[in-house]
């Protein structure tokens, strides 16, 4: 494996948040997508929705002015931005498998190049584990976008032709972005769309388990 | 009038019966009916088959059920971080867990609650969710069929209510508390004000009296993690 930088997981979401336009309604889910939120392009406001009943988060609650009848999905106090609702629960999953959420961003063990995503229970880990909203929010959102690392800490491929783990979701996946490269889901299979700077088509396609069909002068991501 | 609220936190839950099926409310550490739960806990009702999203935070919320070795079978959806006492009784195989999508164990819940059979979804398609229920195409999509989750009480948290049982909630509190209210058979609401009634205004009612069986005043418990 090339011994060369990769982005950190602030810079994967950094680029992620690139993918977000003005107006949208969008759900971070658990690990790097929960810091997006830090990188959204300047000048626009995304109205963030939360399963628990929230639409229009903002940032976290500042120290001293937490009302934990207000929190996040992962149970963090959050503030309202104008224009903010609360619903319940059905309501809130309505919204997520419906097709109403513009652009949904899960975290992802595996995903396959038919984009089925894996990120709820590895094979053989010790419990119940567990499914929270994953799946719903995989088989709805319009555009839903798997934020992950490149490869497992062993330096496995995590992009692979068919998932080992557990599925969350069958062809629900349409852009990676991953520490090496932004990946697009199509028809025919995956597209390289951008590489991390440093790396070359060839190194991120040998970390790649399934076959990454790659257009000429493939650019480097821009982190602004 | 149906008299419908009660003095006592005892008293509220006095009536459960061992092997009951109980739907819990809460999600986060937020809208948990808490004092209920310790009720029912100090009362002992054993063989319960809870719903509820997730299964305990250390001893709060529902841990002290699962403590207690009071929950049989719980269908939840996310046991959560904190769960312990779930899952050391999980692991030892006494109690058993249904793992639902989130969303799909609100709209099982709904169904019971609108006296629909079942309904079919493209979630959990080709997952572990899928296994045993019945599978389709439906307009090129295909889908399983879920089914109603019934119950006989739900235990909810609300901010307000009304002697009738008209509830209000607060904030992000709400979460599965008006689901879990309009799907059991009969629905026990713990609550941090009891107000007369008529002066919560109908356009701001969230749960309407009709699915709300008894209400009891109690001082808001909340455990962190």
């Amino acid at each position: 494996m090339p011994d060369k930088p990769r982005l950190t997981r602030e810079q994967i979401a950094q680029r992620a948040a690139q993918e977000l336009t003005d107006g949208a309604y969008v759900n971070l889910g658990w690990g790097i997508p929960n810091l997006i939120s830090d990188y959204l392009p300047k000048g626009i406001t995304v109205y963030f929705h939360s399963e628990n009943g929230i639409l229009g988060m903002g940032p976290r609650s500042k120290p001293g002015e937490e009302d934990y009848d207000q929190v996040d999905a992962m149970k963090v106090p959050v503030t309202l931005i104008p224009g903010a609702s609360f619903f319940h629960q059905a309501d809130a999953h309505l919204m997520t498998r419906g097709g109403h959420l513009d652009v949904a961003v899960l975290g992802g063990f595996q995903v396959s190049e038919k984009g089925d995503l894996a990120n709820w229970k590895i094979p053989g880990s010790k419990g119940s584990g567990g499914i929270g909203g994953a799946m719903d929010i995989a088989a709805g959102a319009k555009k839903l976008i798997v934020c992950m690392e490149h490869t497992t800490k062993e330096g496995g491929p995590k992009i692979v032709k068919q998932c080992t783990y557990p599925l969350t979701g069958i062809e629900c996946a349409d852009t990676i972005v991953t520490d090496l490269a932004v990946i697009d889901v199509e028809p025919g299979g995956l597209v390289l769309r951008e590489l991390a700077p440093g790396w070359t088509a060839e190194e991120v396609q040998g970390l790649t388990d399934a076959k990454l069909h790659v257009l000429a002068n493939v650019p480097e991501m821009r982190l602004v | 009038m149906k008299e419908k609220i009660v003095d006592t936190l005892d008293a509220a839950v006095a009536d459960i019966p061992d092997g009951a099926r109980i739907m819990f409310g809460g999600f986060g550490g937020a809208g948990f009916p808490n004092n209920l739960i310790q009720a029912l806990a100090r009362k002992g009702t054993k063989d319960i088959t809870a719903i509820s999203n997730n299964c305990g935070t250390r001893d709060g919320e529902l841990g002290i059920m699962f403590k207690n070795g009071l929950i049989r079978h719980v269908i939840c959806s996310f046991p959560g971080p904190h769960a312990n006492h779930f899952q050391d009784r999980f692991a030892k195989g006494e109690v058993t867990c249904e793992l639902v999508p989130q969303g799909i164990l609100c709209e099982r819940m709904r169904t019971a609650a609108a006296g629909l059979l079942g309904f079919y979804t493209t979630v959990g398609v080709g997952t572990e969710v899928a296994n045993g229920k019945e599978e389709r195409v439906v307009d090129g999509k295909r889908c399983i069929l879920e089914k109603p989750i019934h119950a006989q009480f739900a235990l909810i948290k609300a901010q307000k209510a009304d002697a009738l049982g008209n509830l209000t909630y607060r904030l992000a509190a709400r979460n599965f508390n008006p689901i879990m209210a309009m799907a059991a058979e009969f629905t026990i609401a713990e609550v941090d004000e009891i107000v007369p009634v008529g002066s919560i205004h109908p356009e701001n009612v969230i749960t309407p009296a009709i699915f709300v069986h008894r209400i009891v005043q109690a001082k808001g418990l909340r455990y962190a993690g």
